[in-house]
């Protein structure tokens, strides 16, 4: 004989049915009427010690990094509207995007955020603060976070305009990312803005230290190199020089 | 009604049997114990830390004991087949129900004005009785969850996993719908839009627990009457819900 685990939908009374689904109706109909508000910029708390964040991750720090940077994205991001993060208070921004650093320095979500998001605001201020705290950071693991010190000297140079603060973080790389991970485009980066610079005699000194030191074996960057290096030299030549 | 009656009376008689009122002497003691220990080491806003970090345990020590007295009891009477008896009686199959949850609200009433009592000692009691009556709609609501896990899965283990699992859903569900909204720009797609989607279709049925007994209100903001008023209708609404559940699956039963 088949045992029959349940009885027949029809053995519920007709109330119960009816009062399940209007319960299920108006629960649904409450939750609508009151959406969680989306954070706003002013929302932001000031972060906490990272005590406090250690204690609070219970021995296994990298999760609850993962998971305060998520928490963080989602202040003053109003999907559809074209600017967000840029009411935000960088300060605050900052001292939580160390703490993630503090908690999991592994990883990458907040320099990548940090350069690639929150350094992308039309506030040049604001901008400025971001890459200086990327610039900051870089120097804890060069090998690892040269890529976002890059794009910090590309938005300087792009955005801000700033050949002086471009040069300074390509200097940086050129001189603190010395991995075999880190591609040459970026030791390189400090050469092509003196360029723009127009700082010719520099530059000059600086591809000859290069092609004298040995770091460069590739024969294509080698011959890349030469021709900049006769470029420049032409350059200088003709008198366009400093 | 009797019948009824006689339930609540022996649900009642199992907790103090249970010894649950020594167990919430003993959660009472060493919130004060927790509130002198960190009296000793703040610097500063010592008064704050104590309220918010003892409230903090107190509520989930609160909702600790409800949820484990709800399921381990209805999990006991599943496997001695006294639910079998009492639905084999010449009575409604709802009598048992009505019975078992009458029983765990009063536990749940019980147990909220206990474990508000080592705050007085920190907050006044104007601040205070909001959160203590919150509180008790929040165990109000996991009592009646815990009754239809119980009832449903009628296995301790799995009832309490869900039971976890609902509690710690709804006090972050409005955290989780923050971070499902934010995705990153650009991305827009349909798999986006579905996950989006379920989250919040998930919050729809879920108790606003992150709105209720904050351990702000002891501190600085407390809650406005109608906002308490609110969270009334919520957990009733939230009970009636359940309860229906309940008797649907109650109902279904075979013997």
């Amino acid at each position: 004989m088949k045992y029959k685990k349940e009885r027949a939908l029809s053995r519920v009374p007709g109330a119960v049915l009816i009062l399940l689904l209007a319960c299920t109706v108006l629960q649904a109909a409450v939750k609508i009427s009151h959406p969680p508000a989306a954070p706003r910029a002013e929302d932001l708390p000031i972060p906490p010690g990272s005590t406090v964040l250690r204690l609070a991750s219970f021995g296994d720090p990298v999760p609850l990094a993962k998971g305060v940077m998520l928490y963080l994205q989602a202040f003053d991001y109003q999907a559809g509207t074209r600017l967000p993060y840029q009411n935000l208070d960088y300060h605050r921004l900052i001292g939580w995007l160390t703490a993630v650093l503090q908690l999991d320095p592994g990883g990458q979500y907040p320099l990548h955020a940090a350069s690639r998001i929150y350094a992308e605001v039309p506030d040049p201020a604001k901008q400025r603060l971001m890459l200086d705290f990327v610039y900051a950071q870089f120097f804890v693991d060069p090998g690892r976070r040269w890529p976002w010190l890059a794009h910090a000297a590309a938005v300087a140079k792009h955005r801000l305009r700033d050949l002086p603060l471009a040069r300074r973080y390509a200097s940086a790389i050129q001189q603190h990312a010395t991995g075999d991970n880190v591609p040459m485009w970026a030791r390189q980066m400090e050469i092509f803005i003196l360029e723009d610079m127009n700082e010719l005699e520099t530059a000059r000194v600086m591809i000859g230290g290069l092609v004298q030191s040995g770091r460069i074996t590739h024969p294509g960057e080698l011959k890349f190199l030469e021709e900049r290096l006769k470029s420049i030299e032409a350059r200088l030549g003709s008198g366009a020089t400093k | 009604m009797a019948i009824v009656i006689a339930i609540a009376h022996m649900t009642l008689l199992e907790a103090l049997r249970n010894r649950l009122v020594w167990l919430a002497g003993v959660v009472m003691l060493s919130a004060l114990g927790l509130g002198m220990f960190l009296d000793q080491i703040a610097i500063t806003e010592s008064l704050e830390i104590r309220i918010a970090l003892v409230a903090a345990l107190l509520r989930a020590a609160a909702a600790f004991i409800v949820v484990t007295f709800s399921i381990s009891s209805v999990v006991r009477e599943a496997n001695d087949k006294v639910i079998d008896l009492f639905l084999s009686l010449p009575t409604p199959r709802s009598a048992y129900f009505f019975g078992k949850l009458a029983g765990f609200a009063l536990v749940a009433i019980a147990i909220a004005l206990m474990l508000s009592l080592p705050l007085l000692a920190y907050a006044p009691a104007a601040r205070l009785w909001p959160w203590t009556v919150s509180l008790g709609f929040e165990l109000l609501i996991l009592a009646s969850a815990s009754l239809f896990c119980a009832l449903s899965l009628a296995q301790t283990v799995t009832a309490f996993a869900a039971m976890a699992a609902f509690y710690l859903l709804s006090r972050s569900i409005a955290a989780i719908q923050m971070i499902a909204s934010t995705g990153i720009q650009g991305r827009d797609s349909l798999i986006d839009k579905v996950i989006e989607g379920g989250v919040h279709g998930i919050s729809l049925m879920l108790p606003a627990f992150d709105h209720m007994t904050m351990s702000g209100w002891l501190i600085e903001s407390p809650v406005s009457g109608a906002a308490l008023l609110e969270m009334l209708a919520q957990a009733l609404l939230y009970m009636v819900l359940i309860g229906a559940a309940s008797l649907f699956d109650l109902y279904r039963k075979s013997l």
